[in-house]
């Protein structure tokens, strides 16, 4: 069980009625890289949401690093390791990208010396390749830039677990291996990395095990080879 | 020399009565901008909150007379914490539905003020300025030889609790909470995935901004020594106190001052010059124009030229 | 006033009959702050506009409420339609809805008030038909027309608004719009052309809610705000974006409004709309319809 970073169990969520997850279990080990596909519209936003506490499940508990976190707010979530990126972007921008990167690491990590916020975001600016641009606003970045710039604060936060949600979708191939090298990087750190991605060459090259949810269920969780080989994933996912 | 004396009482009077309606929309307009100019959330309730500093003050005035800073500091609780209940009611919705609570809120404490005869009801009430305390008068006495007029004393409060009111906003702005506030109002959701404790921001935003509105509600009795709901809870208060910052520029606390100076100043010229209906109609109307040509106000003006020259 | 089931049947009919007013009232709020997710507070200024038009039309041409409405609706129309883009071009483009637009539909509000103000002046306004003066009665229940017709042609525009939504192409797209705005452009439709023009049915809807309350009683500048607080409260009592919602909740502020004034008294009646709302917000955010 301690091997468990993050643990959710019966993850149920509707929307007017309409389930949009059905007891859904997951279990993402320390260090671990996870693939998580599924079609459009099958729930995996969904889930991101319930686990990092934007939305609350309807039924089903989460713990993370042995701690119940099913009732826990999102900042407190974020504090205590958990971070994310967003699908569609979404920096802050009224600020800088310096400052888009400090924000996570006063309230995250709980740095109080402005010097010492300063240095540490000039640190991650530099590992995702934005070192340049710090002083600049978010609004003239490009698509990769911005998804660098969502990869960076959720760095920022220091993470245990960092959920990816589509950090390469529109990317060109040289961009998605620049990408999926910085996510190994990360991952040697320590991070247990949860990738949610439709591009399956970097799904494959990057999990250890995938999860596939299909209309809200878990239908399969395994090797990633032996899942792309079973007859539901074909039908339900690839077969699409 | 005749004449100055004469005259002087008459038209310094006038000076100091413009001189505290721009101050006390200095105070209005900071109070409005840390909730709604760092944060994003609207308060259309000001004048709900300006009211109940008014009122806490009749009440207390009738029940237990007390200086007026002890008054001031009454005001600031229950208009604090009437921000704050409200802020604890709403502000887990969506932010549209904060602004529209507020809204309706100052209609209904208005019904209830106007339903409550201890403070005059709809007729309102006289109030009767207490005396200026021994201490503040030997104080004053000390620069002042002839001692200082009841008027001239609301002024150097109201230059006090703006400075005040000032203080906070900009300690605000360059703290934590303004920073994390700044983040809300770029991307709520963002800004909780990255560690904002957003709704303890915002209610201490909202309780902050309710407390000095409340304050500056506080001294107005004595200012106008009589108050109804229909002045309390007036529109120009609602309408002033978003126009100044919005004008001016919400994301510094040199914004609502600037809004504040130019709009208060341009009603004071226009009510003597035109009439008071049709200044409300100009502020609307600079609001408007603001809005749409120069969203980021006099600061994002001032801002954009700087950045022209360099 | 002291406690008889006639006064309660009697309220109880008047609120019916007023909840169908509030009913022509709210219907563009749901629309707007519902289905578009524009927040128009300024929706009670294009109201009172439409109420002192209908009463220069009925002083200065003799124009019956009806032809009022006829000619000055498509006014409205039009004119919600330009507003729109130019709420569209100004705020929405630059993603200024939550602020900067807020505060523009405050400003509009406040300028229409102030602006009939020095136009009309505080004096209240109203218009006389004489088949208007007369009343329907049943048993001890006598209803007066001028009550009668906003009712029935606020349950009429509820109506032709729900078909219009449900029946035409240009309706539902409106419909989907309020669902999910990708999804619209995904099959081909022009969302903010669909927005515009549910825009400016909504400012129609008010210009006809504005001819129908001046039929029910003299109109001045001030009005406005009690109107804020009764379109929202029944928006958000019925759910924000359903008709059948609105129709409802409509009746159910008619009715208790009726009350509170019948046995506490006119003064009270403002706070029975905001109070309904606050309540709303604080315990049922969803609406009565909501789950």
């Amino acid at each position: 069980m301690t091997a468990n970073i993050l643990d959710a169990t019966g993850i149920t969520k509707r929307f007017d009625g309409f389930a949009a997850l059905t007891s859904v279990d997951f279990a993402l080990l320390k260090g671990e890289r996870v693939g998580l596909i599924g079609p459009n519209g099958s729930g995996k936003s969904t889930f991101v949401n319930c686990i990092t506490g934007i939305l609350a499940p309807d039924e089903g508990s989460i713990t993370f690093d042995a701690n119940d976190i099913t009732k826990t707010p999102a900042w407190l979530r974020a504090r205590r390791g958990l971070a994310r990126t967003y699908q569609i972007p979404r920096p802050f921008r009224g600020m800088t990208i310096q400052e888009n990167i400090e924000v996570p690491l006063r309230f995250a990590v709980g740095h109080k010396s402005a010097r010492v916020i300063s240095e540490a975001a000039q640190v991650i600016l530099d590992e995702v390749g934005l070192g340049e641009k710090a002083d600049l606003s978010p609004k003239g970045l490009t698509q990769v830039e911005l998804r660098k710039l969502e990869l960076g604060r959720a760095l920022a936060a220091r993470p245990k677990v960092l959920i990816a949600d589509e950090v390469m979708a529109g990317l060109s191939e040289s961009e998605v291996d620049e990408i999926l090298a910085l996510l190994n990087r990360l991952n040697a750190e320590g991070i247990s990395i949860l990738l949610i991605e439709h591009i399956m060459r970097a799904v494959m090259l990057f999990s250890q095990r995938i999860v596939v949810i299909v209309a809200g269920c878990k239908i399969a969780d395994g090797l990633p080879d032996d899942v792309m080989q079973q007859e539901e994933v074909e039908r339900a996912y690839l077969g699409e | 020399m005749a004449a100055t004396v004469l005259l002087g009482p008459y038209v310094s009077e006038y000076y100091y009565l413009a001189t505290y309606t721009i101050l006390q929309f200095i105070v209005l307009g900071t109070a409005w901008n840390i909730l709604g100019g760092y944060g994003g959330y609207v308060n259309f309730g000001t004048a709900g909150f300006f009211a109940i500093g008014c009122y806490t003050t009749i009440v207390l005035n009738k029940i237990f007379p007390m200086p007026l800073f002890f008054e001031m500091l009454a005001a600031a609780v229950t208009a604090g914490l009437v921000g704050l209940g409200t802020g604890y009611l709403t502000l887990r919705l969506r932010g549209v539905f904060f602004s529209i609570a507020t809204l309706a809120l100052a209609i209904v404490l208005q019904t209830l003020v106007v339903n409550w005869s201890f403070v005059g009801g709809a007729r309102g009430v006289y109030v009767i300025r207490p005396p200026i305390s021994g201490v503040l008068m030997a104080f004053f006495g000390f620069f002042v030889p002839n001692g200082i007029s009841y008027v001239q004393f609301l002024v150097v409060l109201m230059v006090a609790l703006t400075m005040f009111a000032v203080l906070a906003a900009w300690a605000v702005e360059k703290s934590w909470i303004g920073i994390g506030l700044a983040a809300i109002r770029d991307d709520e959701s963002a800004a909780e995935t990255s560690g904002v404790p957003s709704l303890r921001l915002k209610l201490i935003a909202t309780t902050m901004s309710g407390a000095i509105m409340g304050m500056a509600g506080a001294p107005f009795p004595y200012y106008v020594t009589y108050v109804d709901p229909a002045t309390a809870f007036g529109l120009a208060i609602a309408v002033n106190s978003i126009a100044m910052p919005l004008v001016g520029g919400t994301a510094t606390w040199w914004g609502p001052v600037v809004g504040a100076i130019l709009l208060g100043s341009a009603q004071q010229i226009l009510t003597v010059t035109i009439s008071s209906a049709a200044n409300l109609f100009i502020v609307g109307v600079l609001l408007v124009v603001f809005l749409t040509a120069a969203p980021r106000g006099v600061v994002g003006i001032v801002r954009s030229w700087k950045r022209g020259r360099k | 006033m002291e406690f008889s089931w006639d006064l309660v049947i009697n309220a109880i009919v008047t609120g019916i009959v007023l909840g169908g007013f509030y009913a022509a009232v709210a219907i563009g709020v749901t629309i707007a702050f519902g289905m578009l997710d524009i927040v128009n507070i300024a929706h009670p200024a294009f109201m009172i506009a439409g109420a002192y038009l209908a009463f220069l039309g009925w002083e200065d041409f003799g124009f019956d409420p009806f032809v009022s409405m006829a000619v000055f609706a498509p006014c409205g129309y039009l004119f919600g339609r330009a507003f729109y883009r130019a709420y569209h071009y100004f705020f929405e483009r630059r993603g200024d809805e939550s602020l900067q637009g807020l505060a523009f539909f405050f400003g509009i509000l406040f300028i229409v008030e102030i602006g009939v103000v020095l136009v009309f002046g505080v004096d209240y306004r109203s218009i006389s038909e004489p088949y208007l003066e007369s009343s329907v009665s049943v048993g001890f229940v006598s209803v007066p027309w001028r009550m009668l017709v906003p009712f029935l042609v606020g349950l009429g525009m509820l109506g032709s608004v729900h078909l219009y939504l449900s029946r035409t192409f240009t309706g539902r797209t409106i419909l989907a719009v309020s669902q999910d705005v990708e999804a619209v452009r995904l099959i081909g439709a022009n969302p903010i052309r669909a927005k515009e023009i549910a825009f400016g049915i909504a400012v129609a809807t008010a210009i006809i809610a504005g001819v129908l309350l001046i039929i029910i009683q003299p109109v001045e500048p001030s009005i406005t705000r009690e109107y804020i607080g009764r379109a929202f409260a029944i928006c958000v009592l019925g759910g924000i974006a359903s008709i059948p919602g609105t129709l409802v909740a409509s009746l159910i502020l008619g009715v208790a409004e009726a009350l509170t004034t019948t046995f506490y008294g006119p003064s009270w009646s403002p706070a029975v709309s905001f109070g309904l709302l606050l309540l709303t917000l604080i315990f049922r955010p969803v609406g009565i319809f909501g789950r």
